[in-house]
């Protein structure tokens, strides 16, 4: 029994404390899992935190939960993708100021032999039309995300009402949806960097891209002041700055995977 | 971290080749869920113990309700203890959200019925042994608890390794209360949710060998301590 205690002892003796003792000069970054998946946080915020000395927490969820963290009080800063969203978060008051960072674009992957025939098309409303009209099986988020969201209005754009067996809600992020999506050998909706840093595609290929509709634009927000009086809104200030700076933006083109770039940087 | 096809290999390479970030997630994976279990511990014997030798109105509630908590889904504790812990929440102003005392908060919660319950059969079946000889040395319950839970120690070690199996191995709670943030709060199961969302699956597999040898050694040791003790006892 004592020997038991002993190790446990020692075990929990190795600095338990060095986590809670780390630097106060952090901030709690609410984004989304397509930052994170694909590598971008991990190659930028190193070069944020030599500059400035000030640490980044990423917590990555969907944009739809990133919101109800931020709204409840729990990151100081948010990084997503759903302008529309983000402008009501301002007009409710939550935000104080929103800057477009970066863009890139949404992709739809599926099946490399295109059973719908949708390399065909030229617009994405016709692409999708031919998914349904062919009740090709899709995988959808069904998670209420920015890409969700996205998806959404772009069914409604070409006057599909997406229901069927062929089409499935997984409620899942994205690295889980084209995990499943190459499994059931579906097509899906994605973000491009989360596609490209993806290593699970089995027989998915990319099929359609390069619609203006597929536009995938990220925002920072700045909380309010006002409603979250306790957030280190200086810190988040710098970091918010810093992403729309000259040596912001040039980390963000910086980033690649497969000498491919996944973020264009497009601060006014 | 390595990459490849095989996940024996990759996660032979990563034992081999323990880095500082997998040795700092491994590290956290341990002292969270140990923490958990001995917190919970602490608790759970006391009360298992005496719900075994006590009799009072709503006992057989409490036993049932204790039972049911045992399958009590990790993401709705998770989900209580960040409504609770959320700056928004009663507890908001310690800030203890995406902190690992968040997380040891949320495993106590799903490891605390588990002891609880099995602790309460154990001494229960001991007491039902040794009810004659122990009322006729006229020992009260209180002083029939220390000596029913020593005596059971055995038994009660593996009932402490069922709550350490939950912990270890839950990953719906943390995910939520952490936030499974790089160098911070991730922990060996959110890293091998994460990676599986990558797509990176061989990679997945190997972190939960690695995780998998981990608690195989610690039951090994938990085991030949109470050999040896055994032994000793003659």
């Amino acid at each position: 029994m004592q020997t038991t205690t002993t190790v446990i002892a020692s075990l929990l003796g190795l600095s338990w404390s060095a986590s809670l003792l780390a630097a106060d000069d952090f901030i709690t970054l609410a984004s989304t899992t397509s930052t994170e998946n694909s590598g971008l946080f991990s190659a930028i915020i190193p070069v944020f935190t030599e500059q400035t000395g000030i640490e980044v927490r990423v917590v990555a969820v969907g944009t739809g939960q990133a919101f109800e963290i931020a709204r409840r009080g729990d990151a100081d800063t948010l990084l997503v993708h759903d302008t529309a969203g983000e402008e009501q978060f301002i007009a409710a008051g939550y935000a104080s100021e929103r800057l477009d960072v970066m863009y890139n674009d949404f992709v739809i992957v599926g099946p490399n032999d295109d059973p719908a025939g949708i390399t065909a098309s030229e617009r994405v409303a016709d692409a999708l039309a031919r998914i349904a009209e062919n009740t090709s099986p899709f995988a959808s988020r069904g998670d209420d995300s920015g890409t969700n969201r996205t998806e959404q209005r772009l069914w409604e754009d070409a006057g599909v009402a997406p229901q069927g067996k062929w089409y499935r809600e997984l409620g899942s992020g994205m690295g889980p949806t084209l995990n499943t999506a190459a499994g059931m050998n579906a097509y899906t909706f994605t973000d491009r960097a989360t596609w490209v840093a993806f290593q699970n595609p089995q027989d998915l290929a990319l099929l359609f891209e390069g619609d203006d509709a597929l536009f995938n634009q990220y925002g920072s927000l700045l909380l309010s002041e006002e409603h979250y009086p306790h957030l280190k809104h200086d810190l988040a200030a710098q970091w918010h700055q810093w992403l729309v700076s000259e040596a912001g933006q040039q980390a963000i083109a910086d980033f690649t995977v497969n000498d491919q770039q996944l973020f264009f940087p497009n601060a006014e | 971290m390595p990459s490849g096809d095989n996940p024996f290999y990759t996660a032979l390479t990563l034992i081999l080749g323990m880095d500082q970030g997998l040795f700092s997630v491994v590290l956290l994976s341990l002292k969270v869920s140990l923490f958990a279990v001995i917190i919970a511990s602490l608790l759970a014997l006391p009360l298992g113990a005496a719900l075994a030798l006590w009799r009072f109105p709503g006992r057989n509630a409490l036993i049932v309700l204790l039972n049911a908590l045992m399958g009590l889904p990790p993401v709705v504790a998770g989900l209580c203890v960040y409504l609770l812990l959320s700056r928004a929440g009663p507890l908001g102003q310690f800030g203890l959200l995406f902190t690992p005392t968040a997380m040891v908060i949320a495993q106590v919660i799903l490891v605390f019925p588990i002891i609880a319950a099995l602790t309460r059969q154990q001494v229960e079946a001991l007491h039902g042994e040794y009810a004659e000889q122990l009322s006729s040395l006229g020992l009260s319950q209180l002083r029939m608890m220390p000596t029913l839970l020593w005596d059971a120690r055995f038994g009660l070690l593996t009932v402490i390794l069922a709550g350490f199996g939950r912990a270890s191995a839950e990953v719906g709670a943390v995910m939520i209360v952490g936030g499974n943030i790089d160098g911070v709060t991730r922990v060996m199961t959110t890293s091998i949710v994460l990676e599986t969302n990558k797509g990176n699956l061989a990679l997945a597999l190997g972190l939960g060998i690695v995780l998998l040898t981990l608690v195989t050694l610690i039951n090994a040791l938990a085991h030949w301590v109470s050999e040896t003790a055994k032994r000793r006892l003659g």
